[in-house]
C-alpha cells in the first residue's frame, strides 16, 4: 500500500555540503554508471550522439550564484537527488503501489514491476528527483543505492551510496538521521544543515549544508602587496646597476 | 506541465460524458425508448473514449491493471475505480431505462452522483499537487465540475439549466485565471527557498546540469506556446461559455443551432483545457530559473 509509514527505525539519507561541492559532477557520472547495471531497468539516454541528446539521471548538478548589493557574489554547486522525505508526496499520489516508502530505513523507492509509467509522482515531487526512463518506461529515482549498502558482498568502505564514494570533495555524507550521535546528525547540528522547500511540507530527509561565509563578501579588496625594496642585491643588483650604466 | 493531447481528450471528452450521465440519472431527457438508448449510448461512448485515450499516455501499460489497487492513498486509483463503477451502474440504469421500461428513480439518482464522484476525483489528481500552486485550490474541482455538467446539460437538452451553469463558468473561469496568475509567488516557494540560499542574497542559475533536455524540462517546465495565452483564455471562454449561452438566449434553439453550440463548447474546453496544463507552473522550474 502507498501509506506512507507513520515513522521510521532508521531515516537514512545524505548530507550534502554546499561549501565542499566544487561542481566536478563525478556523483553524477558514477551514480549514472552504478544504477545503469544494478537496481532495476537501466538509465536510458535518448539520441545520445545526436542532435538533441538527453538522458535518465538520478542526481542532477546545478550551479547557482548567490549576489548581494555591493557584495561579490558567491557561486555555489549544488547537487540534487531524491531527498527521501518523511512526508513523501511521491508515494501517495501513486495508484499502482509501485512507490513506497520503507519502514525498516525510510529509503523510497519504486517496484518497476508494478510501475505502469502514468508520471504522476514525478509531477508530486517538488524537487524534480523522478525521471520517467523513456526506454522502459518506468519511474527511476535514487535508491540510495539500496543494493551497495546492504551489500555483504563488497569491501566494507564500499556500502555507501555511489555518489558518496566518489566524491573527491568529501561533500557528500551517509548516514542514519535518526540517531543523533551519526555523522550526519552531528554535521547538521554543528553547520546548521538545512531544508530544501521547507514551505512544501515534505521534511526531507537529506539535508544541505550552506556554504560557508566567505572573506571578500564584504566587498573588501585583499590588502595590497608591499612595495618591493628599491634596492637590489646580489648578482641581479650588479646586472642591473651594470645595465643602467651603458 | 506538459499539454499532453491524450490527457485533454480524456478529461474533456470523459467530462461530457460523465456529465450527460448526471443528467440521465435525474430522468433527463423525459424520453423512452430507442431515444432513450441513443442518449445513453452517447454517454457511455464519450466516457469510455474519454477513459481510453487517457491509457495512451501511460509509458507501461501493462501494469494498468494495478492502478485499480491504491484507492486508500490514489486519486488517480479512485477515479478508475469509481469510473469504472459508474459505467456499470449507469449501464443497467439506462438498460432497464430504454429496454424493460422500467427506470429506477433510485438507481438513477445513484448513477447522477457517481459520475459526478468520477469527474471529482479527475479534477483531485491535479487539485492535491502542491508542487502545482496554480492547481492547489479548491477552484480546480468546482470548475471540472461546471464544465462537466454544463455540458452534460447542454447534450442532455436542459438548455434553461445549461445557461445558468454556463454563467457560473464564466464567473469561476475568470476567478481561476486571476487569482492563479499569482498563485506561485503566493506559494511561497522560490528560487531563494528551493536552493535555501537566500541569506547569501538573490538567487540566480549560473549553470543549468546539462546542456540539453531533461524529462524534468519537457514534462514540467513546459513555457511553449504560453505566449498566446491571454488570447486562448478570450478564445476559450467566448467558445466555451459566451457563444452557447447567446445562441440559447437570441434563438429557437433546433437541431442546427445545438449541434453549433455543442462544437464551440467542445472546442472551447479543449483551449481551456490545453491552458489548464500549459499554463500551470511547477515549481521544479525554480531549480532551472524558469517557470
Amino acid at each position: 500500500m502507498t501509506q506512507l509509514p507513520t515513522s521510521t527505525e532508521k531515516k537514512l539519507g545524505l548530507v550534502i555540503d554546499l561549501d565542499t561541492c566544487v561542481g566536478c559532477h563525478a556523483c553524477v557520472i558514477s551514480c549514472k554508471g552504478w544504477n545503469t547495471t544494478a537496481y532495476g531497468a537501466p538509465l536510458s539516454d535518448m539520441d545520445a550522439y545526436g542532435g538533441d541528446p538527453s538522458g535518465t539521471f538520478l542526481n542532477r548538478v546545478h550551479t547557482f550564484e548567490a549576489k548581494q548589493e555591493g557584495c561579490a557574489s558567491q557561486t555555489v554547486h549544488f547537487p540534487k537527488s531524491c531527498l527521501h522525505c518523511e512526508d513523501a508526496p511521491c508515494v501517495p499520489v501513486c495508484p499502482t503501489g509501485a512507490s513506497y516508502k520503507r519502514e525498516e530505513d525510510g529509503i523510497v523507492l519504486v517496484n518497476e514491476d508494478k510501475c505502469m509509467g502514468c508520471g504522476l509522482c514525478s509531477w508530486a515531487c517538488p524537487y524534480g528527483a523522478r525521471e520517467l526512463d523513456q526506454m522502459a518506461g518506468v519511474m527511476k529515482k535514487c535508491t540510495l543505492c539500496v543494493d551497495r549498502i546492504y551489500n555483504e558482498n563488497l569491501p566494507e568502505e564500499d556500502r555507501v551510496p555511489s555518489c558518496v564514494r566518489t566524491c573527491p570533495a568529501g561533500a557528500r555524507h551517509f548516514g542514519d538521521f535518526a540517531d543523533p550521535d551519526s555523522n550526519v546528525s552531528k554535521l547538521v547540528a554543528e553547520r546548521g544543515g538545512m531544508d530544501l522547500m521547507p514551505e512544501q511540507g515534505t521534511k526531507p530527509v537529506n539535508k544541505y549544508l550552506p556554504p560557508r561565509p566567505k572573506a571578500d563578501v564584504n566587498g573588501t579588496k585583499a590588502p595590497a602587496l608591499e612595495a618591493q625594496s628599491e634596492e637590489i642585491t646580489g648578482f641581479l643588483g650588479w646586472l642591473d646597476r651594470t645595465l643602467e650604466k651603458i | 506541465m506538459h499539454p499532453a493531447p491524450s490527457v485533454i481528450v480524456f478529461s474533456t471528452i470523459s467530462g461530457l460524458g460523465f456529465g450527460l450521465m448526471l443528467f440521465m440519472g435525474l430522468g433527463l431527457p423525459n424520453v423512452s425508448g430507442w431515444v432513450a438508448a441513443s442518449f445513453a449510448t452517447v454517454a457511455l461512448g464519450l466516457a469510455v473514449i474519454g477513459l481510453l485515450a487517457s491509457t495512451f499516455h501511460l509509458a507501461n501499460p501493462k501494469n494498468a491493471i494495478y492502478a485499480f489497487s491504491q484507492w486508500k492513498t490514489s486519486w488517480l486509483s479512485r477515479e478508475g475505480i469509481l469510473a469504472v463503477l459508474t459505467l456499470f451502474v449507469f449501464f443497467i440504469y439506462a438498460v432497464l431505462w430504454a429496454f424493460m421500461d422500467n427506470r429506477i428513480p433510485a438507481l438513477g439518482y445513484l448513477a447522477s452522483a457517481m459520475a459526478m464522484g468520477t469527474v471529482f476525483t479527475t479534477s483531485m489528481i491535479y487539485t492535491q499537487i502542491k508542487a502545482v500552486p496554480r492547481w492547489n485550490t479548491a477552484v480546480t474541482p468546482l470548475l471540472f465540475l461546471l464544465y462537466a455538467s454544463a455540458g452534460g446539460a447542454l447534450l442532455s437538452n436542459q438548455m434553461q439549466v445549461a445557461l445558468v451553469l454556463l454563467g457560473l463558468i464564466i464567473a469561476f473561469q475568470a476567478l481561476a485565471w486571476v487569482q492563479g496568475d499569482t498563485a506561485l509567488a503566493r506559494s511561497g516557494s522560490s528560487i531563494e527557498s528551493a536552493t535555501g540560499l537566500g541569506k547569501f542574497g538573490k538567487v540566480r542559475l549560473l549553470e543549468k546540469p546539462h546542456s540539453g533536455e531533461n524529462y524534468l524540462l519537457h514534462e514540467m517546465v513546459y513555457v511553449v506556446g504560453r505566449k498566446h495565452a491571454a488570447k486562448l483564455r478570450v478564445l476559450a471562454l467566448l467558445l466555451a461559455a459566451v457563444l452557447p449561452a447567446v445562441l440559447i438566449l437570441l434563438t429557437e434553439v433546433n437541431h442546427v443551432i445545438v449541434v453549433v453550440i455543442l462544437l464551440s463548447h467542445l472546442i472551447g474546453i479543449f483551449a481551456q483545457r490545453w491552458l489548464f496544463f500549459a499554463q500551470a507552473e511547477h515549481v521544479v522550474g525554480l531549480y532551472y530559473d524558469a517557470r
